[in-house]
């Protein structure tokens, strides 16, 4: 039997086994020598997981703190901070829960600190208490009149004054400053809850005033006009602002 | 000539064997077979409340001292911006100081609106920075955050260039590049990440997008949400509630 290699010539079964050892040398490096990790990115992917999963936590959570102080957690609750996280204030805390007594997280206690999130910006929404820093107090640190764990303005607004601060500014200079906002105002109940849409009642006759203002009014001290001639066709409050009644 | 009935005998069958038919039985062929519930593992989302951000910066130095970002104000992993809406003209848009703001500005221009927005890492569903990357450093994990191999990334910057909203940075010890991971180690340990935890005001909402019971979902079903640059179909997975059309 003749082996079929002979056929070919020299030269080309030299060619095919220098590629034959150079494919299979390529396969076993390939498949043997480089590590797996290298290869496949499914691998690669799982080794990122556990290496991230595996970082330290410098922030240990607030339900952390509760263990232990229980006291000002409680306090908290109860007060405008109570959603406020211990750490955004005391800074990141890992290191006094794994070893309590050795480290100790910072309170801070300079004015630097409640100004980052109280300090007027014009683009922080509406109602939330800001001060002007350099203004309010400039020589207390914040600590002294507001007690950080339950926050209270000393002296909380007024009923009406809370919203309507410019019509009080302007009713306190004015003659009508004895009058209560509900002397001429009807305000539902429903109004401190959607103010926009429950609005409350304004004088609409000429007779309201005319309880004060009119010629035979038994009120004493208050200008007095003869409803009848005195600019018959309008509303008092088209020509008189209430809030700031001009002066003779 | 051919008569209508063996015209419309070839024309069916033509197009049967054209492949139109056929292609499709064997497109949803395979489907039967898998049509099993999907895993019930986690997605994670990410939520912000724009209307409530007042702007503090809490979040972004808490997620430098978390995740060992550079204190430079230009490497972030998460940051704020400040929009300034004019009258007329352009909106102004500022990364907002991290502590205390050397003074309060005041706008040259008057103002229509202002407001911040917190920005992160988007974990698009869609990643282009994924699509780029040469060596296959990043990533999307089966819970839907896109990680980065820091082992693996060769630095060459190709996923700072592709990501369309700006959150990757190239670290300046690693030289690798580096993102928000949603705080992957924490969420591991059951815990929040470190900017939703510090937070003040609820502005940052995690929670698992499969879950019916999470704050992502209750987020969800209060708000209507947004996303940024949805024309680019990344489909994000962080959402914005409130926010404004100027917001890019």
């Amino acid at each position: 039997m003749k082996k079929p290699f002979q056929k070919l010539p020299e030269s080309v079964v030299r060619l095919v086994t220098v590629f034959a050892v150079f494919i299979v040398g390529t396969i076993v490096v390939v498949k043997f020598a480089i590590p797996p990790r290298f290869k496949d990115t499914k691998i690669q992917w799982a080794d990122t997981i556990k290496q991230e999963t595996a970082k330290p936590v410098q922030y240990a959570g607030a339900v952390a703190c509760a263990d232990c102080h229980e006291e000002v957690v409680a306090q908290k609750r109860k007060g405008y901070h109570r959603d406020l996280s211990c750490e955004t204030c005391h800074g990141p805390a890992k290191a006094h829960t794994d070893d309590p007594d050795k480290v100790k997280p910072p309170a801070p206690r300079d004015r630097k600190f409640c100004p980052v999130c109280h300090t007027f910006n014009p683009s922080r929404p509406r109602g939330y208490p800001m001060i002007n820093p350099v203004a309010h107090n400039p020589m207390k640190p914040c600590f002294t009149c507001h007690e950080p764990h339950d926050p209270k303005p000393p002296t909380v607004p007024r009923e009406c004054s809370a919203c309507h601060g410019e019509i009080a500014r302007t009713l306190s200079v004015s003659h009508h400053v004895q009058l209560k906002c509900t002397s001429c105002h009807t305000v539902p109940a429903q109004h401190r809850v959607s103010p926009r849409v429950i609005r409350p009642s304004k004088p609409t006759s000429r007779d309201f005033c005319g309880k004060c203002h009119a010629k035979d009014s038994t009120f004493k001290g208050s200008p007095k006009i003869d409803l009848a001639s005195h600019g018959e066709k309008y509303v008092c409050w088209q020509c008189h602002y209430p809030h700031l009644p001009e002066v003779e | 000539m051919m008569d209508r009935r063996s015209f419309l005998k070839k024309l069916f069958s033509s197009l049967a064997l054209s492949g139109g038919v056929l292609g499709g039985f064997f497109r949803i062929l395979p489907a039967w077979g898998q049509a099993k519930e999907e895993p019930a593992g986690k997605l994670w989302g990410f939520g912000v409340s724009v209307d409530k951000c007042i702007g503090c910066a809490r979040c972004v130095v808490a997620c430098k001292s978390e995740n060992n970002v550079p204190k430079e104000p230009f490497f972030y992993r998460t940051w704020v911006e400040r929009y300034m809406i004019p009258k007329e003209g352009e909106a102004e848009v500022t990364n907002i100081h991290t502590g205390l703001a050397p003074e309060a500005e005041v706008p040259s221009k008057p103002i229509f609106r202002s407001f911040f927005v917190p920005k992160l890492c988007n974990q698009c569903a869609h990643p282009p920075c994924v699509q780029v990357c040469p060596v296959g450093a990043t990533f999307s994990t089966e819970d839907g955050v896109v990680l980065v191999n820091d082992r693996t990334c060769i630095g060459c910057r190709y996923c700072i260039q592709a990501c369309p909203y700006g959150a990757r940075y190239l670290h300046p010890a690693t030289h690798t590049a580096d993102k928000c991971t949603f705080c992957y180690h924490r969420l591991h340990r059951g815990l929040l990440p470190a900017c939703v935890e510090v937070c003040p005001t609820q502005a940052r909402v995690i929670g698992d997008l499969h879950s019916a019971a999470s704050p992502m979902t209750r987020f969800k079903r209060m708000n209507k949400i947004f996303v940024l640059k949805p024309n680019l179909n990344t489909e994000p997975k962080v959402l914005y509630a409130n926010i404004d059309g100027e917001v890019r």
